[in-house]
């Protein structure tokens, strides 16, 4: 793994620390956000938060596929599996999500068959040995997925599967950041944008940001040496008083995008008007359908929904928490009433979710930790 | 008090809450060795069948049996474990050896010397006979390493599609020879943590054996006996200086600390950097999203010693060929109780919770 130990070395992190802490203004505090959930995972697996000052903030944003799912379309989901002769599969990640009459793993336990893939082509593969079931994927993801979703459902096409379907969920990271820009209650200095996003959409579309909203933004990795790198690129940018799109990850994202994806989604699935985000409401052109080419491989038109619409419990601050406006242990009901396992929040489900994440690895403050666990006597409550 | 240490705290009290089964059926979860297993084991089987000998829930119970006027007294170590490992055969072992092994090791953290296996079949209908015959034959060779015999036994046959081919339980005694008071209730502050040789292995082994994913690597399971290394490790250092032996199964090293932890009230503090996976195993890890310190090892134990007698420990272990690559991987300290911590490579600090449902792959 000599490729990562690069991206993990302690010596690295604490020259970056060191630059980090000098580039800030004294008295003046940054809260960048970090938009993908892969980051947020980064930032807590490695404690990453140690190597910051108290300056230094990072805000989680709404960038984890799975927190972003609103409870009326797991319960449609669920739905389609309880039809007769079929086969649900989804992404692990999704078993455990609540929706309003219960998770996956609950309605599989009752009888429906759901089963857990690695990948789209997996739930393909599946449609083509059972000839007699219907084959749902629910399709989740970003950018990043629905290029796999795609193809897929090409292949379907060119190799004629007729009892396989796609429940589509694609969503879009820009609309996602423009509602936050948009949302009154929050000040951010910047964003560490999405890495593995940016590889399909490129960092042209970006550039709204730093234009019409002067926040810089910095294209990230996921190893804990990117995100250390692209916070001090981040406060370089403002204390050279530039406001910019950077690219750190130039090693996997090519600044055009990958326009063969792009293409792929493109036949395959059109804007939707609106869709329902998981605490951020409806967003205005966020979300993708099947285009109407490929009407016989979307489940939303194979199966007669329910069109469920469930709102949020109201103990939960998924919103505030996927909106950056709370810290996951803010919530009322975090770590308590909702765990990763009992969760009431999608937040606390997907390992890439903030309160999932702040529960499994950052669940205690700095000054509790004596002895050998703590030399550093940095509280950050 | 800080905000956030009140809700640190509140989150602690709730995590110490007695455990309530919610679900109305059992799901997957409920076997993966983390907390939905803890759960279900402390809210119905404790409850039902609560007695002092079942009640420290370690890998078996020790039977302190005899006395009298002669005075002859025998200490026996009970356990049973089932297996329902799928595929039957993987690289570097089988269901058999397994479930000789996996028994073998939880009468050795109890520090007995394994003596008599029993072993209950279940079989699906189909299953070919020669399947069958390489199982016994694996088993009959596990035991014979391990020096145990398997000496009574039960086979019962099941419908097609009742089964997934052969199930195995096994039962096991073992005699404790040494004066040892080992419990996962017995670490304390200074301890020194060790683990006797990379972890993880089993575990991948397995899921690529499953052929789910298109990974070719070359990892084969740790399934071995581990009761010879414990012995030398328990010679090596007498006296109550081995606190806590438990082998890391189900949940891997994570979830078996997070139960020394919360039985002892003490923080386990690991070094990221120390903790032994080969690189294979940590290569399948990155890319399945899963992390090793969760992942299943069956031939591996984590030993908790008296800190001023790790290296003593160290090296007893290293001098058996099961704990060649055994290490040093943490401490024990009073405060954050029931909590275990990582030191990572990078130099941060997090939490290492217990595992929660299966180990799911992230999917971004």
């Amino acid at each position: 793994m000599r490729f990562v130990d690069e991206y993990r070395d302690a010596d690295r992190a604490r020259a970056l620390a060191a630059g980090i802490a000098a580039r800030c203004r004294p008295g003046r505090t940054y809260a960048f956000m970090e938009v993908c959930g892969g980051h947020t995972h980064t930032i807590y697996k490695h404690g990453l938060e140690d190597h910051l000052p108290p300056e230094v903030s990072l805000v989680h944003g709404p960038g984890c596929p799975v927190c972003v799912i609103p409870m009326g379309r797991v319960d449609d989901a669920t739905h389609i599996a309880g039809q007769p002769g079929v086969i649900m599969t989804s992404f692990g990640d999704l078993l455990r999500v609540p929706g309003g009459t219960g998770s996956f793993l609950g309605a599989k336990a009752a009888g429906a068959d759901i089963r857990m893939v690695y990948s789209p082509l997996d739930a393909l593969k599946i449609a083509k040995e059972n000839p007699d079931r219907r084959v749902v994927f629910m399709a989740i993801g970003f950018e990043t997925t629905a290029p796999s979703t795609a193809m897929t459902v090409l292949r379907a096409a060119a190799e004629g599967v007729p009892n396989f379907s796609v429940f589509c969920n694609h969503v879009m990271i820009i609309p996602a950041i423009k509602a936050i820009l948009d949302s009154p209650d929050l000040r951010l200095d910047g964003f560490i944008g999405p890495g593995h996003v940016s590889a399909v959409i490129g960092c042209e579309p970006y550039a709204f940001i730093a234009r019409d909203y002067r926040k810089p933004l910095v294209v990230a990795g996921f190893e804990p040496v990117d995100i250390l790198t692209s916070v001090h690129m981040l406060l370089g940018q403002l204390a050279e008083g530039r406001c910019e799109v950077e690219n750190q990850y130039a090693r996997v994202v090519p600044w055009q995008g990958n326009p063969v994806a792009l293409e792929a989604i493109g036949r395959v699935m059109r804007l939707r008007p609106h869709f329902e985000w998981r605490g951020l409401g409806f967003i205005a052109h966020s979300a993708l359908a099947m285009a109407e080419e490929y009407a016989a491989f979307d489940a939303e038109r194979v199966f007669d929904l329910p069109g469920i619409r469930v709102a949020d419990p109201r103990s939960c601050q998924c919103g505030e928490v996927l909106k950056g406006v709370l810290k996951p242990w803010e919530c009322k009901v975090f770590g308590t009433a909702c765990t990763p396992e009992t969760p009431i929040g999608t937040c606390m489900v997907s390992s890439e979710g903030a309160c999932a994440a702040y529960y499994n690895f950052g669940r205690f403050t700095r000054d509790r930790t004596r002895g050998p666990a703590g030399e550093r006597e940095v509280s950050r409550a | 008090m800080s905000t956030e240490q009140q809700v640190l705290d509140r989150i602690e009290r709730a995590r110490r809450r007695r455990p309530v089964v919610r679900e109305e059926r059992i799901t997957l979860a409920h076997g993966s060795g983390g907390r939905a297993t803890q759960t279900l084991v402390q809210a119905v089987f404790l409850d039902a069948f609560r007695n002092p000998l079942l009640e420290p829930l370690e890998d078996g119970a020790t039977l302190r049996l005899g006395a009298g006027e002669e005075g002859v007294r025998v200490n026996l170590a009970f356990t049973t474990d089932s297996y329902v490992v799928s595929p039957l055969f993987f690289p570097g072992g089988d269901i058999g050896d397994l479930a000789v092994n996996g028994t073998v090791n939880d009468l050795a953290m109890c520090g007995a010397r394994p003596r008599y296996l029993s072993a209950g079949f279940i079989l699906e209908e189909g299953l070919p006979v020669e399947d069958l015959r390489r199982i016994a034959a694996s088993m009959a060779a596990a035991a014979a390493a391990a020096e145990v015999e398997i000496v009574t036994g039960d086979t019962k046959v099941v419908q097609r599609g009742r089964a997934d081919g052969c199930y195995i339980t096994t039962t096991g005694v073992g005699i404790i020879e040494r004066p040892v008071t080992l419990s996962s209730a017995a670490a304390r502050p200074g301890d020194a943590v060790l683990v006797s040789g990379p972890i993880g292995a089993h575990g991948a082994a397995v899921m690529l054996a499953r052929g789910d994913f298109d990974i070719e690597a070359a990892i084969v399971s740790d399934t071995a006996p581990l009761h010879g290394v414990v012995a030398g490790l328990l010679d090596a250092l007498p006296g109550g200086r081995v606190r806590t032996l438990r082998d890391a199964t189900r949940g891997g090293v994570a979830t078996v600390l997070n139960e020394v932890a919360a039985a002892s009230n003490v923080a386990v503090v690991l070094e990221e950097a120390a903790i032994p996976v080969r690189p294979e195993v940590t290569g399948v890890c990155e890319l399945l999203g899963l992390d090793p310190l969760y992942v299943a090892c069956e031939g591996r134990f984590v030993a908790v010693v008296d800190g001023d007698h790790a290296t003593r420990a160290l090296d007893a272990l290293r001098a058996h060929p099961l704990g060649e690559q055994a290490a040093i991987i943490g401490t024990v300290a009073p405060e954050p109780a029931a909590m275990v911590l990582l030191r990572t490579a990078v130099g941060g600090t997090r939490v290492v919770e217990i595992l929660v449902g299966d180990p799911l792959p992230r999917i971004c």
